[in-house]
């Protein structure tokens, strides 16, 4: 795509380098952040957790520092690559796949919320993860299989956060607060976790994710907006608005089709 | 092979759920961004029109999954 909009600023990357960057954009990154990740960790944690709990901790440590290894690499490769891209650039592509990525989670946040798809239950998913990996037992490759199994989570829903990290701090250069808001979900998961020693089924994981669907999809068009090089009015504060609205919108689907599901019920 | 198509359906699916949604966002995004280059309309009203138009889509993909859930317990 041709550079977007009025006349492209220099590429900003630190921090200290961004003169618009406010308190709000700050604390919506983190908390974004946080959330988002919160979300994906305590799902990664739930497999590796029935694969030490079923199997042994050994292949489930094992396939976990091999994906943190493998997301590690990733982020070396892909991380420099970043600050070659223009600024109005980055955001405006980073804008595109957040929106799809954000509404993808409101859709479906939305749909669960409203019935019409059954919520993620931390406790299902750890006996199913059981289930399988005890299946699994007799097989002379079991080690590899249960290694393979944590390896898979930890990459997979690790990928997204990084993505999610990359995502809401790139547009700014804020990656270093959303790391650390990704850091500190990490590490509250495991904390909690390591304590209670099972599924983390208390988490009101459909109420985050609804959360973070919201703030997902108001960066996107935040950051997609300027791209093109909108200035929203009330700069940074505009995010605010903009995820008040779509809060609102979000909140009134899910109330219409719960509505629907009443009406339909009526014979 | 396998593996590289698993990691490549994986990927996808973080941005596509269902398929119709997807595709006219970008179908949205990709008119938006015409008009604003074109300079039909301004870069704020370009980012207004995206804003409404999520709105829409969201709105009418919601709609229409709940129609289709509804119409197959009838």
């Amino acid at each position: 795509m041709a550079e977007a909009g009025p006349a492209a600023p220099a590429r900003q990357s630190t921090e200290a380098e961004t003169p618009m960057t406010s308190l709000t954009t700050i604390i919506s990154t983190v908390s974004a952040s946080f959330l988002a990740s919160f979300v994906e960790v305590v799902e990664a944690f739930t497999i590796v957790l029935a694969v030490g709990v079923s199997r042994s901790w050994r292949p489930a440590l094992t396939g976990m520092a091999l994906g943190l290894a493998v997301l590690g690499c990733l982020i070396l490769v892909l991380g420099p690559l970043l600050g070659l891209i223009p600024l109005h650039l980055l955001q405006f592509a980073i804008g595109v796949l957040l929106v799809l990525f954000g509404m993808r989670w409101l859709r479906k946040a939305i749909l669960r919320a409203a019935g019409f798809i059954a919520i993620h239950d931390e406790a299902k998913a750890f006996a199913a993860e059981t289930d399988q990996l005890k299946r699994q037992a007799a097989d002379r490759r079991a080690d590899f299989l249960a290694a393979s199994t944590a390896f898979k989570a930890v990459l997979l829903e690790g990928v997204e956060v990084v993505f999610i990290v990359i995502a809401v701090g790139a547009g700014r250069g804020l990656i270093g607060y959303a790391s650390l808001g990704a850091a500190a979900a990490c590490l509250l998961v495991l904390a909690i976790g390591f304590a209670v020693h099972r599924p983390l089924s208390r988490v009101p994981e459909n109420t985050l994710k609804f959360v973070v669907g919201v703030m997902l999809t108001s960066f996107g068009i935040f950051w997609t907006g300027e791209g093109l090089g909108a200035n929203w009015p009330g700069a940074d504060l505009s995010l605010i608005a903009i995820a008040l609205l779509i809060l609102a919108v979000a909140l009134a689907a899910v109330r219409l089709l719960r509505n629907l599901t009443t009406a339909a019920a009526v014979p | 092979m396998s593996a590289v198509r698993t990691a490549f359906a994986e990927l996808l699916g973080m941005f596509i759920d269902d398929g119709q949604l997807a595709l006219t966002l970008i179908a949205l995004i990709a008119l938006v961004t015409l008009a604003v280059k074109s300079a039909w309309i301004g870069p704020l009203a370009g980012g207004l029109a995206l804003l409404a138009g999520c709105i829409a889509l969201l709105l009418e993909s919601v709609y229409r999954h709940a129609r289709r859930n509804l119409a197959k317990r009838d």
